[in-house]
């Protein structure tokens, strides 16, 4: 009976490919719709901060150099994971990301909250040349970051596209993301006081690295390091915080 | 090439490649101050290439009235080549890679030759460069051959390749150039994206039509996974990849996904893609090729439809698989388990009706390298899908995530099951669509195959090792309950694996290169093979339906 139905659709091509979107739009629909309308889905974190357009600039170099291939962004739910790497991720702390960047191997260590962890001078030596700092280390040498002056001029373009996808940024913020990104990591001219005007106090200015007459690559992709894990402290209150992570074996 | 084409179809082809070297000329003025400017160029070199070319010969010899009488195959032979040529750039990419984590110095510090821009040029290149021309030329070989019918159309299909080819070349070149989405198996930036749509849309149709065109009553079972194949990768190609850019002089732009919503949609995408580009168009392959090559019919039509449907309605629910234990609800995740454990069925229905296919001629499995390379490739689909059931578990899940062990799965699937069935269509397509009596050398088929099986092997025990390693190292606790290896301890355990990696690979990436060769002297140095009828049936004969 159904292989004779069967029959009958191989016979109409029109038939077979609606057959075929039906089939296979049930799945999609189910699991991705209730993503925006169930409000458990992402947490409620009213101290979350946006990037700033150094720190974006930093984010985008990381995409750009593929840094996600080797280096996940995502603490599980797993004692030993929470353990080596902080609180276990929430989804509130990447609802600003985009794409996300969880990453699916870790050839280097996990990176959610690398944030604080090293100093700045750190992670210069380290991304010049890894092997300088962790002799085993097979995490590529990024010596060029360092003599590539940030591209700042369209910044506020950036900043004006993740406004209209629903990120709070400012019009004030998208004026001048040229300038905060300039500020951010020149800490002696007069442009810094505006970066933690319209970041907040918690927004880190500094030379990061190590020079602080020229913004280069370098001074972004640390500057986004140093902030990651750091936008709220979601993870480390409350309700987050003392759920038992679950184990596997236990 | 253009001998087949008649005069106005020749002016139609010279003003698409015009309109494409225009539309560079207008991307690269736009984009004079942004990396997109140098795609700009990239495709109005390409365009402009392809219209000298048919200016060149615009004026050849036209085709007689009666080419309808015959299949079209110039298209199917160019895409072949163009296979051969990204599985030997793919592959080699993927040794390159492979060896800078064994020595993280093969980037020679360059900015574009580090590992995380290498990474996504071997992946597009192996599945798209690959996997895609091949899946395209098989795709418009099966679809005449079975429906009887010549191909819908005498330029699209050359749009279709070419387009696609031009899609390739603009993502691969972007991540040297380092533009990337950075989301995984879609990493070409947004103007890409859109053009693959029309590449796309036009493929869709092409296929439809010849279908429709067909002088048999029934659609045959492989050309419902072509169809499979096209349509829904259409659908996840255009939800995952929608973006805002910065704006139309940029090439950077923004997913509209944010965060958790971009996580679930993307691994929506990433494990549909490997069910629809890398499972059903390579299962169409294996349903035409593998009958053919073995002269029996499919074992069982039954077993065909229950594994075409659940494979089509399953697959779409198990992509959160790749999100166990991450920020995603619980709920999707167990979703994910669920229907990726029920998966199974419908996998080892289609291995299981491949090999039994095979009963009754094991001896010409015996004897035939190219059927060989059919049964191995049944045999590690089993094997890789089994694998991912298993892996899609969650307790299971939480020590493979993050950990080589996925590379040496993706492997099991992408080289044992992906590149063994293509050269085993391959081998068999070659000396048929060029009317050779057999391959140019079948010594070579062996010693290709064995390069394959041998490099297949070395590289997936080799990751399962080291993954499990790492894993285990990961959650090993001292007796006092604290870590018991630091992350650079379980680094350290991982280079005799990443070296032996590297050697599996180069024997595969061998395998390949001889593979060309063997398929440029059969179309250069073998006799011809006593001519067979091989023609659709004359459209005057049938009625329409
Ligand atoms: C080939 C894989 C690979 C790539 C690509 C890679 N890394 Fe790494 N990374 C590693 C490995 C392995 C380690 C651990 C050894 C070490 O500290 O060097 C590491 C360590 C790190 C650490 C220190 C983490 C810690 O907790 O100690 C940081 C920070 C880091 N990487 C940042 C980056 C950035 C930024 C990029 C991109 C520009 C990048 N990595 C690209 C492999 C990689
Ligand atoms: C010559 C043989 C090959 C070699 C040496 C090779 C090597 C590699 C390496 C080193 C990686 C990166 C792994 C990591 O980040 O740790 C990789 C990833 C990948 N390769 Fe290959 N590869 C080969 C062939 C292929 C083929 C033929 C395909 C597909 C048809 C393929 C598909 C992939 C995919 C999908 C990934 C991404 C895996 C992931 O993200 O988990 N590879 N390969
Ligand atoms: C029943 C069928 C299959 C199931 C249930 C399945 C399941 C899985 C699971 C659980 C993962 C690991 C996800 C993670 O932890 O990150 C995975 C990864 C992967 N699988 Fe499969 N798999 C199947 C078949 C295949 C086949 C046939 C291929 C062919 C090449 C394939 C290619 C891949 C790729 C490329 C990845 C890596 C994705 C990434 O992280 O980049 N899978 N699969």
């Amino acid at each position: 009976m159904s292989e004779l139905f069967h029959r009958k659709l191989e016979r109409s091509a029109i038939g077979f490919v609606i057959a075929i979107i039906a089939a296979a739009s049930v799945g999609g629909i189910v699991e991705i719709a209730p993503l925006f309308t169930i409000d458990e889905t992402v947490e409620e974190a009213p101290d979350m901060r946006v990037y700033t357009p150094l720190e974006l600039a930093g984010r985008n170099i990381y995409v750009r150099e593929g840094c996600y291939a080797c280096h996940s962004q995502m603490i599980r739910t797993l004692r030993d994971e929470v353990e080596r790497y902080g609180p276990y991720s929430l989804a509130v702390e990447s609802q600003y990301d985009r794409p996300m960047l969880w990453g699916s191997k870790r050839t280097g260590p996990d990176l959610a909250r690398i944030g604080g962890k090293y100093s700045d001078f750190w992670h210069v030596a380290h991304l010049n040349n890894p092997r300088d700092v962790v002799p085993e280390s097979n995490m590529p040498a990024y010596r060029w970051l360092g003599r590539t002056p940030l591209k700042m001029d369209d910044l506020p373009k950036h900043l004006a596209a993740q406004q209209s996808l629903g990120v709070p940024y400012t019009d004030e913020m998208v004026e001048n993301a040229a300038r905060d990104a300039y500020g951010q990591a020149t800490p002696d001219t007069d442009f810094a006081s505006g970066v933690t005007e319209r970041y907040g106090e918690e927004t880190t200015v500094s030379a990061f690295d190590g020079v602080a007459t020229q913004v280069t690559e370098m001074d972004a992709l640390v500057a986004y390091l140093q902030v990651l894990g750091r936008l709220t402290d979601a993870a480390y209150r409350g309700t987050a915080a003392s759920e038992q992570p679950s184990d596997p074996e236990g | 090439m253009l001998a087949n084409l008649t005069s106005s179809e020749r002016q139609y082809a010279l003003i698409l490649a015009s309109a494409v070297a225009l539309a560079g000329v207008a991307m690269a003025i736009m984009g004079r101050s942004d990396v997109l400017g140098v795609h700009g160029v990239i495709v109005m070199l390409f365009g402009g290439g392809i219209a000298w070319v048919v200016m060149t010969s615009f004026y050849g010899p036209e085709p007689t009235d009666d080419r309808t009488a015959s299949y079209y195959d110039d298209p199917i032979k160019v895409g072949i080549v163009l296979s051969m040529v990204w599985a030997v750039f793919g592959m080699f990419m993927g040794v390159w890679v492979a060896a800078q984590l064994a020595w993280p110095n093969l980037a020679f510090d360059a900015a574009w030759s580090s590992f995380g821009r290498l990474r996504p040029t071997h992946t597009t290149g192996v599945i798209f460069g690959f996997g895609g021309n091949a899946l395209i030329a098989t795709s418009f070989h099966v679809v005449q051959r079975t429906s009887r019918a010549r191909l819908a159309g005498q330029v699209s299909p050359w749009f279709v390749l070419l387009g696609f080819n031009l899609f390739c070349v603009l993502a691969v070149s972007g991540y040297l150039l380092g533009i990337t989405q950075s989301k995984e198996y879609a990493e070409a930036e947004w103007y890409a994206d859109l053009w693959l749509v029309i590449v796309w849309v036009t493929y869709f149709i092409l296929y439809i039509a010849t279908i429709a065109r067909r002088k048999e009553p029934h659609i045959y079972v492989a050309n419902w996974y072509f169809m499979a194949f096209i349509l829904v990768v259409a659908i996840l190609h255009i939800i995952n990849n929608l973006a805002l850019p910065i704006s139309l002089g940029h090439a950077k732009s923004y997913t509209i996904w944010p965060g958790v919503q971009d996580a679930m949609v993307q691994w929506w995408y990433g494990h549909n893609a490997v069910a629809f580009f890398l499972t059903a168009g390579f299962l169409g392959m294996l349903y035409y090729y593998l009958p053919v090559r073995a002269q029996r019919p499919i074992f069982s039509y039954r077993l065909s439809i229950l594994s075409f449907w659940g494979i089509v309605f399953f697959y779409m629910w198990a992509g959160s698989h790749h999100l166990h234990y991450t920020a995603l609800p619980h709920w999707v995740q167990t979703l994910g388990m669920t229907f990726s454990v029920m998966l199974l069925v419908p996998s080892w229905a289609s291995a299981g009706n491949a090999l039994l296919t095979l009963n009754g001629a094991w001896h010409r499995v015996r004897d035939d390298a190219t059927l060989r390379f059919m049964m191995a490739a049944a045999v590690f689909y089993g094997l890789s899908t089994f694998e991912g059931s298993f892996m899609a578990i969650r307790p299971v899940n939480s020590l493979s995530h993050y950990t080589d062990w996925t590379v040496g799965h993706v492997h099991a699937g992408a080289l044992g099951w992906v590149a063994l069935i293509t050269f085993g269509s391959l081998y068999t397509l070659v000396p048929s669509l060029w009317k050779r009596e057999r391959m140019y050398s079948a010594t070579l088929v062996e010693v290709h195959f064995w390069l394959a099986i041998a490099g297949t092997l070395i590289y997936v025990f080799a990751m399962w090792n080291s993954g499990i390693i790492q894993g285990l190292m990961w959650r090993t606790y001292t007796e006092e309950g604290a870590l018991a290896y630091s992350f650079v301890d379980s680094l350290v355990a991982m280079y005799p694996y990443y070296i032996a990696r590297a050697f599996g690979g180069l024997l595969f990436l061998i395998g390949a290169v001889i593979g060309c060769y063997n398929i440029w002297m059969t179309v250069r140095a073998t006799p011809l093979a006593a001519t067979r009828a091989d023609v659709p049936v004359q459209p005057a004969a049938v009625p329409g339906e």
